[in-house]
């Protein structure tokens, strides 16, 4: 799933410094599964920005949605009786919300509460790890269901580096070393030949490199 | 081909081929374009090594780029190792380097992945990790040996480098260690660096692994030497970088020497390990990398007779 983290509350407060009546919308998807958007944040978020605004003497209205899915035209469709009755519009959902609410609604304005970060999942309750890049091309059965691309810092496909560390990424002990973990399943699993292979450069056309991309599904397309 | 079955016709190579004992220096070039200063480092270095390594922004901190310093060696009659990194350049950059680096006349190169932008003086930057070291050193080669770019498009007069790798042999999971350097050679490295050595006995180890293993036949193995100038210099080597095993007698030695005498231990200790690195099988020369140190090393050098260095034809 897509991974993010909340904007720091004084960036919002910022953003929504001009406006008095504004729409706070949550979203389903993710957001709601990484807690960073759904409805009990976007409760939260929208009580401490009245509050703030209430203690600065300039009150301000917010009215609360969630959607099912901010990145669904059919979905967005869903605030069409209100949404323009507001100075602005505050998503929580990820980086995708905003552009369809603004391609929806091209009167309004929206702004971002949240960075969206990676995709990944929970490792542990209250912990995401990266974990795909979305290069275009999954190579994962390469090394051992372990991606490189996305979870080594450098993205090497001949690793470990030099870096590494007591199974720690040069970068931060707060980073495995995937290659650390790629060999040791390898060594494991009596599977060092793997390792000896060459992978040829990687064609990164399938990646953002080669611009923004399209999946289009013939048989799905009226 | 003109250079008589060499590879590239450096200097380096000659020196190793003709079956010398090699000795490599190494030189960072200045955080500025101050010639002066890069004058300073290198002419220490003249007729005391086989080739001079130019780090390319080493610790990703900026310096001027590897490629023009070596240029500026080559003008100066020095031989320079190019040293290029796969942080900062993707293919078309990478390949565009190494044909404007031939045609300034430098014939080594060492391929490295580089360290992560995260250490240097630009943490924001973005990183680029195109190639990775391994597929950099198949370029160099295919670019030599075929005469084609990596698209597979003919090369107008390829560049003829001698095609250099790392090797970290302490560096984690150790037991694949000798297996990646085997991969760089399987790649195409003529020769191998290594990382500095301050544990002999596990560099024995390695050392045995790798002759065993055929990968001193098929490539020049030069064991990394830096001196040590302190107690406190190896300690914070021990604790702080990654790869690095210092033992802790050597730490003793240095501090037993006292104040003030704690250098010369020092060189003391690299001048052993180079004798033994003479005699030690598979390995075919000494990359010394005198950090900051630029100055001591003809005297290191000629106290661990390595001088006169050999002029080969
Ligand atoms: S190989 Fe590519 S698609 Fe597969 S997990 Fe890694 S980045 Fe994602
Ligand atoms: S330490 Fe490991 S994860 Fe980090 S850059 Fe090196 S190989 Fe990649």
């Amino acid at each position: 799933m897509i991974v993010a983290d909340r904007k720091p509350l004084e960036e919002i407060q910022e953003m929504i410094a001009p406006y008095d009546n504004i729409m706070l919308v949550g979203c389903k998807g993710c957001v709601t599964v990484c807690n960073v958007g759904g409805l009990k944040e976007v409760q939260i978020l929208a009580s401490t920005l009245r509050i703030a605004r209430k203690k600065e003497g300039r009150p301000i209205q917010i009215q609360e949605r969630v959607i099912e899915r901010q990145c669904d035209p059919e979905y967005v469709e869903q605030l069409r009786d209100t949404c323009d009755q507001f100075d602005a519009v505050l998503s929580m959902a990820c980086g995708v919300g905003p552009q369809f609410l603004s391609a929806a609604y091209p009167n309004q304005r929206f702004f971002p509460t949240v960075n969206t970060t990676f995709m990944g999942g929970a490792t542990q309750h209250g912990v995401w790890e990266e974990r795909c890049a979305g290069c275009g091309n999954c190579i994962t059965h390469w090394f051992d269901g372990m991606c490189p691309i996305a979870r080594c810092s450098k993205s090497l496909q001949h690793g470990p580096c030099g870096g590494s560390n007591h199974g720690k990424c040069e970068v931060s002990k707060d980073i495995e070393c995937v290659w650390d973990l790629i060999v040791r399943k390898k060594i494991e699993q009596g599977r060092l030949d793997d390792l000896r292979k060459y992978w040829a450069a990687k064609d990164w056309r399938t990646a953002r490199d080669g611009g923004p991309r399209k999946s289009v599904r013939e048989e799905l397309v009226k | 081909m003109s250079d008589n079955g060499f590879k590239s016709g450096s200097n380096l190579e000659k020196v190793l081929k003709a079956g010398h004992f090699a000795f490599t220096g190494e030189c960072g070039p200045p955080k500025g374009a101050n010639l002066k200063h890069l004058n300073e480092k290198m002419s220490p270095l003249r007729g005391v090594v086989d080739a001079i390594n130019v780090t390319d922004n080493q610790t990703a901190v900026v310096r001027m780029s590897s490629k023009a310093a070596s240029a500026l060696m080559v003008q100066a009659g020095l031989e320079p190792n190019f040293q290029m990194v796969c942080r900062d350049r993707n293919r078309i950059a990478m390949q565009s380097d190494i044909l404007g680096a031939y045609a300034l006349g430098i014939r080594n190169m060492l391929c490295l992945s580089g360290d992560h932008q995260k250490f240097g003086n630009h943490p924001e930057a973005k990183n680029v990790y195109d190639l990775d070291s391994m597929q950099l050193i198949a370029l160099v080669k295919q670019m030599r040996d075929e005469g084609k770019f990596l698209n597979g498009e003919d090369i107008d007069e390829p560049p003829r480098m001698f095609i250099g790798a790392a090797s970290n042999p302490f560096a984690e999971p150790t037991d694949f260690r000798v297996y990646r350097l085997a991969n760089k050679i399987d790649a195409g490295a003529d020769f191998i660096q290594t990382q500095c050595i301050y544990n002999m006995p596990r560099f024995r180890e390695f050392m045995k692994r790798a002759v065993d293993m055929g990968l001193a036949e098929r490539a020049y193995i030069l064991a990394g030497v830096t001196p040590m100038k302190s107690a406190g210099m190896a300690k914070y080597m021990a604790k702080f970088v990654p790869g690095m095993d210092v033992p802790a007698e050597l730490i003793k030695r240095l501090e037993g020497a006292g104040k003030g005498k704690m250098a010369e231990e020092g060189i003391k200790f690299a001048i052993e390990q180079i004798e033994e690195f003479k005699e030690m099988e598979g390995v075919a020369g000494v990359h010394f990398m005198a950090i900051e140190w630029e100055h001591k090393v003809p005297e290191i050098a000629e106290r661990a007779g390595m001088l006169p260095r050999p002029k080969v034809d």
